[in-house]
């Protein structure tokens, strides 16, 4: 792919991520900033790409690393991001009183 | 074999596209609580067919002990990453989006490093060469911003801002070493040492260095600022690595953090600029003296006459901060709110965009307590209902709802738009001691005539307010 074309998906990617966003409220800015730190978890792909091109054991364990940061970011990201929302969640149908451990 | 490889290639780049489209679809369900969950269990989706995509590429699995080591990254990562999502506390929520923000970051200085030892002395074409020298600079500006920022937040360095003399041209200095650098690597000088120097470690020194000043109270903007830092250097990567995957993802987080940054900043009347070049509470700290000759008498209250007073209410608001986080005291907190509910008061939250330590901080608290988010109101949505409140419990929040901000020009934080809790009849301080912000700005609400403070931890304040108020 030639770089004119990579620079054309780097600002469009940049102008839908800003539209998409900029629609978020404020109450979810931080399960936002969670997603997104489970979204650039995708440098995983990078760590993963470069691999197979290392030779010696210091590039290899270099990229060992940068995998598990890969995945820390991605599964961390989206699980803790799925638990916080789902503390937004819950609380729509029960507005009965059903007080929890509070007798 | 080469059509056997294009093809592979169009299924491919049809995965990522298909992954692209899950992100953004996965995203826009985050513009309401209804769909968030799902919207980000889309986005998962996304992620999982991009890691398949890739691991489709011809030669992934080159050399005999790639597939183990793919392994242990994974496994490692793994076990790291479940527990921590799993156990960390909703009130440490800041320092989690801080350490994963490094991480990304560290994963991308790691990749730009090994690309480099990798090209070596051979032939790396320019285009990837130079996007491969940036993403290492603001990867490893992003990694060790992001663990200084996460060593303030875990209060295992200062919270309050360290401050080097020259720090600016220091900053500026490193910069330049890490641009000139940049430009010599480019330009065919062959040199590790030069990257690992010039690099690596004048963008590590800088990250250091620009968060290390920062005050906690502006912490919103440096993690937002951090957060799409490493976005964007996961999108140069994907530059470098002529991976369309790294370059849409990167960039989508990349401008979810710019928006961010810019609506903390805003939200503190400060210009991202100013931010990195130094916190609050810096060499001017006389702001306040003319009113503090006029201030002086503090009025404490006790938890009894403070449930008094909130059970003849009518609307109460409760503005958090902070504080609340700090004493773990967002269910007691809820506690109140039922209780006076029952009493027929009216409660609703006021949530300033940057009351905590990230955007969405206090909502997110809330939420966990339970509730409703129906009662959390933004700052400009609950600004016209204060002089229509009775009382305002302010608990644990402090430059926030600071007057100075309107009508003290002097002040640091004057135009900051603040939470104007002192329109309100009467307004009720829960904080543990005089101590000022952590913006160390005197806060004239304290003084005020209709204002009484209640001493004390936030929590047991709370619970003893609810439990004189269930005995009335």
């Amino acid at each position: 792919m030639n770089t004119v074309t990579e620079i054309a998906i780097l600002v469009l990617a940049g102008f839908v991520g800003f539209q998409v966003i900029s629609k978020i409220p404020n109450t979810l800015h931080t399960p936002l900033m969670s997603g997104t730190n489970a979204i650039h978890g995708i440098v995983l792909m990078g760590a993963l790409i470069v691999l197979a091109q290392t030779s010696g054991v210091l590039e290899k364990a270099l990229i060992v690393i940068a995998i598990t940061f890969g995945t820390i970011n991605i599964i961390g990201g989206f699980f803790v991001t799925d638990r916080m929302l789902g503390m937004f969640k819950r609380k729509e149908p029960p507005k009965t009183d059903e007080d929890e451990g509070q007798t | 074999m080469l059509i056997a490889a294009a093809v592979s290639s169009n299924v491919i780049n049809g995965l990522y596209i298909v992954a692209f489209a899950l992100f953004i679809f996965g995203l826009s369900g985050l513009t309401g609580p209804r769909t968030a969950v799902r919207g980000n269990k889309i986005a998962a989706v996304g992620m999982a067919i991009a890691f398949i995509a890739t691991l489709l590429q011809p030669g992934i699995f080159h050399g005999s002990s790639t597939p183990w080591l793919i392994a242990l990254g994974l496994v490692l990562g793994t076990a790291i990453g479940i527990p921590a999502a799993l156990r960390v506390r909703m009130t440490a929520m800041p320092q989690m989006v801080a350490i994963f923000n490094g991480v990304g970051g560290g994963a991308v200085w790691l990749i730009a490093w090994v690309e480099y030892r990798h090209r070596f002395g051979g032939h790396y074409a320019l285009k990837p060469e130079i996007a491969s020298l940036i993403a290492a600079v603001i990867g490893s500006i992003s990694f060790w911003g992001s663990n200084i920022a996460f060593g303030k937040l875990q209060e295992l360095l200062p919270g309050r801002p360290i401050k080097l003399p020259f720090q600016s041209v220091i900053n500026l200095g490193l910069l330049l070493v890490c641009l000139g650098s940049l430009i010599a690597l480019a330009s065919g000088v062959h040199s590790q040492a030069l990257f690992i120097g010039g690099i690596l470690a004048a963008a590590a020194i800088l990250g250091n260095m620009v968060v290390l000043p920062i005050g906690g109270a502006d912490m919103p903007v440096v993690i937002s600022l951090l957060n799409a830092f490493t976005g964007l250097s996961a999108a140069i990567t994907g530059i470098a690595l002529n991976n369309t995957a790294l370059i849409v993802a990167g960039m989508i987080v990349g401008a979810s953090g710019t928006i961010l940054t810019n609506l903390m900043a805003k939200a503190m009347n400060r210009s991202v600029p100013a931010i990195v070049a130094g916190g609050f509470g810096g060499a001017t700290v006389t702001p306040t003296g003319r009113e503090g000759a006029a201030a002086g008498t503090v009025r404490s209250t006790t938890p009894q006459d403070v449930a008094i007073q909130l059970a003849y209410a009518n609307q109460v608001v409760i503005a958090p901060g902070y504080g609340m986080a700090v004493a773990q005291a967002q269910h007691a907190v809820r506690e109140l709110e039922r209780a006076l509910e029952k009493k027929g008061v009216t409660v609703k939250f006021a949530i300033h965009p940057v009351a905590g330590r990230m955007p969405g901080h206090m909502n997110v608290l809330l939420a966990e307590a339970d509730v409703p988010y129906d009662l959390l109101k933004e700052m400009d949505e609950i600004n016209p209902e204060f002089p229509r409140t009775d009382v305002t419990l302010v608990i644990g929040a402090n430059d926030v709802t600071n007057p100075a901000a309107k009508n003290e020009p002097g002040s640091p934080i004057y135009g900051m738009p603040i939470l104007e809790v002192d329109r309100s009849g009467a307004v009720i301080v829960l904080k543990r001691s005089m101590a000022s912000g952590f913006a160390g700005i005197d806060n004239p609400l304290f003084y005020q005539e209709k204002t009484s403070m209640l001493f004390g931890d936030a929590k047991q304040s709370v619970s003893e307010v609810t439990a004189e108020l269930e005995a009335l």
